[in-house]
């Protein structure tokens, strides 16, 4: 009898350490995938802020691509206002589509291409995209393994117990696309 | 990758353990040697507690500078944002690729030759270093790649496994040589004296050549795990680098260039070898041997080219194996089920178009910058560029031979500066460090002989006074102020 009891409190001792450990890791994963989405933040805010500058610099060369900029602008003030996981992931797409149009024109202009100004600016936004993919990439690393974790036993009957959220992945339209806008005649 | 780090370290304790495992027993035996020559016996716990002191003491030396030390054996100098963007973009790209806490110190050694080396034991302290030569011949897409593999390497704690391997195997190798070399020198003629007077010849004499075999056995095998160490981790970096950047094509186009170029680094030594992304010593066609820091060139960049459409650790598992035409992989097993499988990225649109002698002059000219050079713009649009030593108040442009005031004072006080800093730890000095404050100070020499004597004006002419001048003042023909003499 003693034995027996001594046996349940070691057997209920373990489960609930091992419980814990779980829940643990869970935990961890949660903020990591915090922290990753943050990341991506700053970066996106970082290429809202840029791209009033690019449009101030390219400006003065550029006159008759008003509509082309004017699209830039919106799409930008647009991306600045979404919130939530696949709005902002749609926000972005447009805007990614109309800076791809402006790389495109860009090219008709010797001139603003040996612009210093505007060629640190281009630096600046190509690693800032690059930055924003990157970050994205990391956020799903993290968002897959914690997504894992809830459905895989046996650690969903802990993220069932604590009501763990599965994360949204963020997806922006494939970069093919993304790289050559369709052009139509 | 989190699992993975957690995994390597088990295989790295194990690998420490086996290290620290022949540290002590050659300390024990050698000890015991010693003391049975010299005639008591059970001394051996002694030569194992000195061979400990010995490991503990290059440790806490490595680990309070380690870094320091090997960033200034180097020649490394620190940059910030300004100096090159580009690789600074590339740096926080992979940083945040790879989810690390704090982008790391960037340092760019000058030098020519292609390489690039990472250090820091942990993630939230650790710095990458690049040579000039790199900057100048590498496309964007392929310094990704550089840094991917150096910040891989910080990620899965490679530098640190590698320091304390590298400080076990050289507290072996020290305490292998200060034995032979003292058997060698003074062992002979103290054994005799007292073999015979004391019973246990035999045992004595079995301890030694023990001893010996150990002495020269363990340094080797020390050597063996550190570099077979060392060249798995040059793998398990390429496919983390390969992981990172979705792009195995940009690392493997870097070591094509670096395996093409033949200038070999100045600043490399033994011991930082296994830190650089290719082996600083070795010429084109390394031998794959034992005794290599690195695995070859020309088999990563195979691997790293035949990993196909989409890249993953699996990926590059199945693609060594092809290359290397083994069953077993490089990589941990935990590696492999650590990510999933995810499809190659394009090239940057730069990598195609990029001006390669517009790269070089960028590459100089930061160079330059960093290293405190004067820019000297001539009215034909080149810029000469003068050393922070430059000594004479006139150059001739070498495009349109005009003759061209230096402004001598600006370069002095840069000079001065660099001067009082060669002997401090290499670093960005704090820019605009006031030339005026050692302007406005009255100056006062004092006559040290009867003979010729030579000082520097505070304007930076050179004065010189002949063994003759008895006057106590002497004006300056550069700047017109007066200095005083103090004659003795």
């Amino acid at each position: 009898m003693g034995i027996a009891l001594v046996a349940l409190f070691v057997l209920l001792g373990v489960i609930v350490v091992w419980v814990i450990g779980i829940f643990n890791g869970l935990v961890r994963l949660r903020n990591q995938v915090k922290n990753a989405w943050s990341q991506i933040d700053v970066q996106l805010k970082r290429r809202h802020d840029l791209i009033p500058n690019l449009i101030e610099t390219v400006k003065g060369y550029m006159s008759h691509e008003r509509e082309t900029l004017e699209n830039i602008t919106k799409a930008r003030n647009l991306a600045v206002q979404a919130s939530g996981v696949a709005n902002q992931a749609q926000a972005e797409t447009n805007l990614n589509r109309a800076l791809g149009q402006f790389y495109l024109v860009v090219e008709n202009y010797p001139d603003l291409k040996a612009n210093q100004n505007f060629l640190s600016l281009q630096e600046e936004l190509t690693s800032t995209e690059n930055k924003i993919g990157f970050s994205r990439q990391h956020y799903n690393d993290q968002a897959m393994r914690l997504n894992n974790k809830i459905e895989m036993f046996p650690s969903n009957i802990v993220a069932g117990m604590f009501n763990f959220k599965q994360a949204e992945f963020f997806e922006l339209e494939d970069e093919a696309e993304r790289a050559v806008p369709k052009v139509s005649f | 990758m989190w699992e993975q780090i957690r995994s390597n370290r088990r295989k790295s304790f194990f690998l420490v353990f086996i290290m620290a495992f022949v540290l002590m027993g050659l300390g024990y035996v050698v000890g015991e040697a010693l003391a049975r020559q010299a005639g008591f016996s059970g001394a051996g716990i002694i030569g194992l507690g000195v061979a400990l002191i010995v490991w503990l003491v290059m440790t806490l030396v490595t680990f309070a500078g380690g870094d320091k030390i090997l960033l200034a054996v180097s020649h490394a100098r620190r940059i910030e944002k300004q100096d090159h963007p580009q690789l600074y973009n590339v740096v926080e790209e992979m940083t945040i690729a790879a989810g690390l806490p704090k982008v790391p110190a960037v340092y760019v050694i000058d030098d020519m030759a292609l390489n690039a080396f990472a250090t820091g034991r942990n993630p939230d302290k650790c710095a990458v270093a690049v040579t000039a030569g790199l900057l100048a011949k590498l496309n964007r897409d392929q310094l990704q790649g550089v840094i991917a593999h150096e910040i891989s390497h910080i990620i899965n704690r490679d530098v640190l496994l590698m320091t304390v391997l590298g400080i076990m195997m050289g507290a072996i190798v020290m305490i292998s040589e200060i034995f032979l070399r003292s058997l060698w020198y003074g062992g002979g003629r103290r054994s005799r004296r007292y073999s015979s007077s004391r019973g246990g010849g035999q045992a004595q004499l079995v301890m030694m050549i023990l001893a010996v075999v150990l002495a020269i056995l363990a340094p080797i095998l020390a050597n063996l795990i550190y570099l077979a160490t060392s060249r798995k981790r040059e793998y398990l970096a390429d496919a983390n680098a390969a992981v990172l950047t979705r792009y195995p094509d940009g690392l493997a186009g870097a070591l094509e260039v670096i395996a093409h170029d033949g200038t070999k680094l100045a600043a490399a030594n033994r011991a930082t070898a296994p830190m650089y992304i290719a082996n600083p010593f070795k010429k084109l066609k390394a031998s794959a041997g034992l005794f290599s820091t690195h695995p070859p060139i020309e088999e990563r960049v195979r691997i790293l080219r035949t990993i196909g459409g989409s890249v993953s650790y699996a990926a590059y598992q199945q693609a060594w194996k092809n290359v290397a035409g083994k069953s077993a992989g490089a990589l941990p097993e935990s590696a492999l089920s650590a990510s999933e499988s995810q499809p190659v990225r394009t090239a940057h649109p730069d990598a195609a178009k990029a001006d390669k002698r517009q790269q070089m002059r960028q590459a100089g000219d930061m160079l330059r910058k960093v290293n405190e050079f004067f820019f000297l713009p001539c009215a034909c649009g080149l810029r000469i560029k003068l050393p922070p030593n430059f000594k004479k108040d006139h150059v001739a442009c070498p495009r349109c031979h005009r003759d061209l005031a230096v402004p001598v004072a600006q370069l002095a006080a840069i000079g001065a500066v660099a001067d009082t800093l060669a002997g401090e730890t290499p670093g960005r000095r704090a820019p605009g460090i006031p030339a005026a404050a050692a302007m406005a100070a009255p100056l006062e020499v004092a006559r040290t002989g009867s003979g010729w004597q030579s000082f520097k004006c505070n304007c930076g002419s050179t004065l010189t006074l002949s063994p003759s001048f008895s006057a106590n003042q002497i004006r300056c023909n550069q700047c017109g102020k007066t200095v005083r003499v103090k004659q003795a």
